[in-house]
């Protein structure tokens, strides 16, 4: 057993670390370290300054544009990016849709979708959840009828996330009805935004925010080219995509450097007052939360070195998944306590708006997003697979029951 | 040991619960949310009609004499629904200090506009860095000619924009965070040196950030004697405390039933999930901590008036 990075792992990092200070746009870090909500381009900007970088799709294969890092390698640069505050990577196309085209698309399909995926060129959404079919995604109802060389899409996708930035959806659309079991006849297509009978409707969440949205799909004419792979078969390649979906929920770096930023924005005391980090029952609440959070990182660690030796990561990527997001939600509780009573002022403006100076700001200039982001943050022990889910998961693959 | 109410409790509990029923749905409460003032003044005078605003105050003052449990009653309907009018603001707070060591002329300069609805009221109770220490108060009150000028910042004060009468807490004497030197004052909304940065709150409240730049208030302002605010503040802000922990006792009651109603019509494997293990432990966690909060809210309110 050995906790050290190599030689060669270190210079990686500084590699990393220089990177970050040299290409990492200011006025986006800026944006960042304030709490000001990031738009379609910023993202966009920051994916592309990784892709110059070559470093766009660290778990792509080499062929297709990925990195050929080592697992140590992938932790230590997600590591770095979290630790630097930087913007969340998009994973509609990087980590979703992408590995499903170069897992199973066509040769056409491949050169048409992955170099704009790659260099952030076309904006991906997903086309999974329905009202009706949620934690059951098999009983999806969206249909895909054959016509000629098209099919027609008719249906309903919900909680489709940043859709109204999308050029591209990836969707999970019936194509048989007449099956035996509920996963059967489901296939994975691709569509075009624009095509016609798309339409795009805003669900506004309790934080005030136009996150996701509900799609609308009337007489949506696809080219049978969009298949991905076989036809009905679909449920297998959603299944992978699901498994990239949980390897990032834990988003173990992020919540580190949440929580060490939360421990330096209560270490100033305020004029004529004492730090909140010196209190006694808040420092007992952080330190209970380090913990929770360090045993998370070396339960991701132990994960990380069994697929760098070979291991396939199994359904102990539910623990991460449950464990992670529990430490999220569990954070956001923390920044609103330490926020106190200026976690009550609901101010959107004030960081959508990113010259607005503190003078302007109510409270302090963190405060703001503190109860819009526990609000939001309620949503990630629910997607990806419910916690409840995932424990299934465990108590039938693990435990044997 | 009686945990029943009386007659009069009772007619109160179903005027309330009725009105929240029929006369307060959603969409309606929505609506206001977003007009300009984020309430309704027209149910607001409702709630007088009901003489509902009156509760808390004496006979004397032209209330009803309610105690803690009458406000806990009436606390927790307007949690049922949400309610985004200033009660609490109003009634409770600045309500709180003016009818517990009110002079007779400030009370009635005040109380009959508070009571009958047509004006409303605020309590500015904290400061930046107060985190809830009552008796933090930097604001410094400093006398002046026989009167006194007020400076310092005021955070998050409930219901400010729309109050005629704000009261402010400030030191007259002492450090920084003594019980003792401070004093309270009732402020006229639009006094010269009050600037106010107005917001709406995460709850769908409206509350402002106060700046006092010497402001000069009359020998009169001064709400009970001076320097000994603070056991005014604390018995407004204990019935504040009541009020907020009967609210959210009445959300929690709301959130149990809509679960476990959702959980009955959504399906998913074939199932309502409500058939789900795992959800009805869940959901059976929520009930026990509703009632488990009740009890404690039951026994804050008796407490309370075996106190008053």
């Amino acid at each position: 057993m050995d906790l050290n990075f190599s030689e060669a792992d270190s210079a990686f990092r500084e590699e990393v670390r220089e990177f970050l200070r040299n290409d990492y746009p200011a006025d986006i870090r800026e944006k960042m370290e304030r709490s000001v909500r990031l738009g379609r381009e910023d993202f966009v900007r920051w994916q592309q300054a990784l892709f110059q970088r070559g470093w766009a799709a660290p778990n792509w294969p080499v062929e297709h544009g990925g990195t050929g890092w080592s697992a140590t390698q992938k932790y230590i640069f997600s590591t770095e990016l979290a630790l630097a505050n930087t913007p969340a990577i998009i994973p509609f196309g990087l980590s979703m849709v992408g590995p499903v085209i170069y897992t199973y698309g066509s040769e056409a399909q491949k050169q048409r979708f992955l170099p704009d995926i790659l260099a952030s060129r076309v904006w991906w959404c997903q086309g999974y959840s329905e009202p009706g079919a949620g934690s059951d995604l098999a009983s999806l109802k969206m249909r895909a009828d054959r016509d000629g060389d098209h099919y027609v899409i008719n249906g309903t996708k919900t909680w489709t996330t940043l859709a109204q930035f999308a050029d591209w959806i990836f969707l999970l659309a019936r194509t048989t009805t007449d099956v035996a079991r509920k996963q059967e006849g489901i296939s994975f297509i691709l569509a075009d935004m624009r095509s016609a009978g798309i339409s795009v409707r805003p669900i506004i969440t309790i934080d005030g925010e136009h996150e996701v949205n509900e799609v609308h799909f009337e007489n949506v004419r696809v080219p049978v080219d969009n298949l991905v792979g076989e036809e009905g078969k679909g449920w297998t390649y959603g299944k992978l995509l699901l498994q990239h979906e949980r390897a990032g929920i834990a988003a173990v770096a992020r919540s580190k450097f949440r929580l060490e930023r939360l421990r330096r924005l209560t270490a100033e005391a305020p004029e004529g007052g004492e730090a909140l980090l010196d209190d006694p029952v808040f420092r007992r609440k952080l330190a209970a939360l380090e913990i929770e959070l360090l045993a998370l990182e070396y339960t991701d660690l132990r994960t990380l070195a069994a697929v760098a030796t070979g291991g396939a990561p199994g359904p102990e990527s539910s623990i991460l998944k449950i464990k992670g997001t529990e430490v999220q939600q569990a954070i956001d509780e923390l920044y609103m306590e330490a926020a106190g009573c200026y976690a009550l002022p609901f101010t959107p403006e004030l960081y959508a708006t990113p010259d607005i100076d503190d003078v302007q700001r109510i409270g302090p200039p963190w405060a703001a997003d503190t109860t819009p982001h526990y609000l939001n943050g309620r949503k990630v022990s629910i997607y990806g697979g419910t916690n409840e889910i995932q424990k299934n998961i465990i108590s039938k693959a693990v435990l044997g029951l | 040991m009686d945990f029943s109410l009386n007659d009069e409790q009772s007619l109160l509990k179903d005027s309330l619960e009725r009105f929240i029923r029929s006369d307060y749905d959603f969409d309606t409460r929505r609506a206001h949310l977003r007009s300009e003032l984020g309430y309704s003044q027209a149910t607001y005078e409702r709630f007088a009609e009901f003489g509902w605003t009156a509760v808390p105050f004496t006979e004397e003052d032209g209330g009803f004499g309610g105690g803690p449990v009458e406000l806990m009653l009436l606390m927790e309907q307007f949690g049922r629904g949400l309610v985004i009018e200033p009660y609490l603001a109003s009634i409770v707070m600045a309500g709180g200090a003016l009818r517990h060591s009110g002079s007779a002329e400030q009370k009635a300069q005040w109380l009959p506009g508070l009571i009958d609805g047509s004006i409303t009221g605020a309590l500015a109770c904290q400061e930046p860095h107060g985190r809830f220490n009552l008796a933090r108060v930097a604001t410094r009150a400093q006398r002046h000619d026989g009167d006194w000028q007020l400076s310092g910042h005021k955070a998050v004060v409930l219901n400010a924009r729309d109050a005629s009468v704000i009261i402010v807490p400030a030191r007259t004497a002492g450090e920084i965070t003594d019980r003792d030197g401070i004093s309270l004052f009732a402020l006229k909304q639009g006094t010269k040196g009050v600037s106010l940065r107005s917001y709406p709150t995460v709850d769908g409240l409206q509350a402002a950030d106060l700046m006092l730049d010497g402001v000069h208030v009359g020998a009169d302002a001064m709400i009970g004697k001076e320097g000994h605010g603070l056991a005014i503040l604390e018995r407004a802000i204990d019935d504040a405390t009541l009020a907020v922990c009967a609210e959210a006792v009445g959300i929690m009651a709301v959130l149990v039933d809509k679960t476990v109603e959702y959980s009955k019509s959504r399906k998913q494997f074939g199932l309502p999930i409500g058939a789900f293990q795992a959800l009805q432990h869940r959901m059976v966690e929520m009930f026990m901590e509703h009632e488990q909060t009740r009890s404690l809210l039951y026994m804050a309110a008796m407490k309370l008036a075996a106190g008053a």
